[in-house]
């Protein structure tokens, strides 16, 4: 990869469809198509009813923090490049046992290491973006 | 079931000897400990990620004719489960003689797995890697910091337990930082890998082995050392759980230690206000704390606080923990070395040993699926 970056595989059997979503700029989460139950990170089964049926919505992108960290070296060759960095653990507003691991940017094209860490603060209202890297779209976050 | 006889080679890094002479050597010395020839053993149990096939142990130790074999899974969760699989081995009467090991160079590509992944990432990992949650410190720091939010656990409480086992390793020539003192200034001035985690809250990286021997109990009495009882044990994998990215169920702090803990204390004659000394899995400080939780020695939310006032420091705390330095500050094997240390509570041999301590609660890795043992002397 021309990042460096640890990338997902665009046609995997569970995640392809959400990095489809993504690549459209919209933030999707795996539903279960029999009870309507969501579901993170998708995978075949729904464990609520044991229905294989899946539907995909849209999610309205607007979440809080759960918690973040803030890495340092050693780290790979891409990710030391912009160490410190941030990675957050954020709750839909849906559902908040919804959880999703990203980035808080500064600004929608904002970089990985952008933000002062100092700032971030659990239960801070964030809003989805979609960044590009390399030819996968990562949803990440700014403040809503 | 008994733990009649314990070995281990040497801490450090880059030793010469391969990983299967290091495993060879761990049970050899077991063996020789036990009083038990090679040619008895007719069990045998270690880890998935265990590096050294049973036959090529076998054939190198001069094993008998083996008719258990099994591995656990989960990397630092398995290690206490290895132990009770062997002994549920010799329980069901499938082997008499059952010896468990593991052996690990920090330098083995198997040790490390993030740090060999593939750049396209399909399984669950491109739910966390992509963002650059990378490595297990990382994975940790993200529930500790949750952790310190929820219940107002601080870097102090981390520093209690890093000081704490620095402090037994200090007493016992065989740890990688027996001769290395540790202040609270030195950890608080320490550089950050993933905040809230600094160096001191990881633990080392290590090569060695370590291996036990286990019969039945009637048999024991007849062995030279003490016998030291597997009093209950027991798995946990609870419900939603995904290993250490578990961030995705209704309560991410209540652990796999709380699912061990539930079966453990089941069939066990005592419960936490017995046990006087422990042995708990710490790859990463918090761990401690949220183990100490899970498995009942205080409420939910006080693990940080009941580290205060040198709780888990030899020889007055209320609770000494990871007497031999633990995998921080004696080595890090994957938290096997926990076990060897509770048998040698229990035969009265640790250098920081607990006056009176007849029982010892030893756990494996909280954060993945997981195991824990009551010892007994």
């Amino acid at each position: 990869m021309e990042s460096g970056m640890l990338l997902p595989d665009l046609d995997g059997e569970d995640g392809a469809e959400f990095w489809a979503g993504a690549a459209r700029g919209e933030l999707l989460v795996q539903a279960c198509g029999h009870c309507g139950a969501w579901r993170f990170p998708p995978r075949p089964m729904c464990p609520v009813c044991r229905s294989l049926e899946i539907r995909w919505e849209q999610a309205s992108g607007r979440a809080t923090v759960w918690s973040y960290v803030v890495a340092h070296p050693p780290l790979l060759p891409a990710y030391a490049a912009l160490a410190p960095y941030n990675v957050i653990v954020v709750a839909l507003d849906e559902d908040p046992n919804i959880r999703m691991i990203g980035n808080l940017l500064a600004a929608p094209d904002g970089a990985l290491n952008g933000l002062d860490p100092a700032s971030i603060r659990i239960g801070e209202p964030v809003r989805v973006v979609f960044q590009t890297v390399d030819d996968v779209t990562l949803p990440r976050w700014v403040r809503a | 079931m008994a733990i009649v006889g314990i070995g281990q080679t040497a801490f450090g890094k880059g030793l010469p000897d391969s990983e299967l002479s290091l495993a060879c050597q761990a049970i050899s010395l077991a063996l020789d400990d036990a009083g038990v020839a090679p040619e008895e053993v007719d069990g045998l149990a270690s880890f998935t990620m265990e590096p050294n096939r049973e036959v090529d142990v076998a054939r190198n130790v001069g094993l008998g004719d083996i008719t258990f074999f099994s591995q656990v899974g989960y990397g630092g969760g398995a290690g206490c489960g290895v132990v009770l699989q062997a002994a549920m081995a010799i329980a069901t009467g499938q082997c008499r003689v059952a010896v468990a090991w593991r052996a690990r160079k920090r330098a083995s590509k198997a040790s490390r797995p993030w740090a060999q992944v593939p750049q396209r990432l399909a399984d669950h990992w491109q739910w966390s890697r992509p963002f650059g949650l990378l490595r297990p410190v990382d994975e940790v720091a993200m529930l500790t910091r949750r952790y310190m939010h929820e219940f107002g656990a601080t870097r102090d409480h981390l520093a209690n337990v890093a000081l704490a086992f620095r402090k037994h390793a200090n007493r016992n020539p065989n740890a990688t930082m027996h001769d290395k003192a540790m202040t609270r200034d030195e950890y608080m001035a320490a550089r950050w890998i993933s905040e809230p985690l600094c160096l001191f809250d990881n633990c080392l990286e290590t090569d060695g082995a370590l291996a036990v021997v286990l019969v039945a109990a009637e048999r024991a009495v007849d062995l030279p050392q003490k016998p030291v009882l597997v009093h209950a044990g027991a798995q946990g994998l609870p419900r939603q759980h995904q290993t250490m990215i578990n961030y995705f169920n209704d309560d991410p702090l209540l652990g796999p230690s709380w699912a061990a803990a539930k079966q453990l204390w089941r069939d066990a004659d005592f419960t936490p206000e017995d046990v006087k000394v422990a042995q708990i899995y710490d790859a990463f400080s918090p761990l401690v704390p949220l183990s100490l939780e899970g498995y009942g020695f205080c409420e939910r939310g006080e693990g940080a606080a009941f580290t205060e006032d040198g709780a888990l420091e030899w020889p007055d705390g209320r609770l000494p923990t990871n007497t031999a330095g633990g995998g921080m500050s004696e080595a890090y094997v994957h938290g096997f070395n926990l076990v060897l240390e509770g048998v040698r509570q229990m035969r009265g041999t640790s250098t920081s040993q607990v006056e009176g301590a007849d029982i010892c609660i030893v756990t494996s890795g909280e954060g993945v699926p997981t195991s824990a043992l009551l010892l007994r002397s």
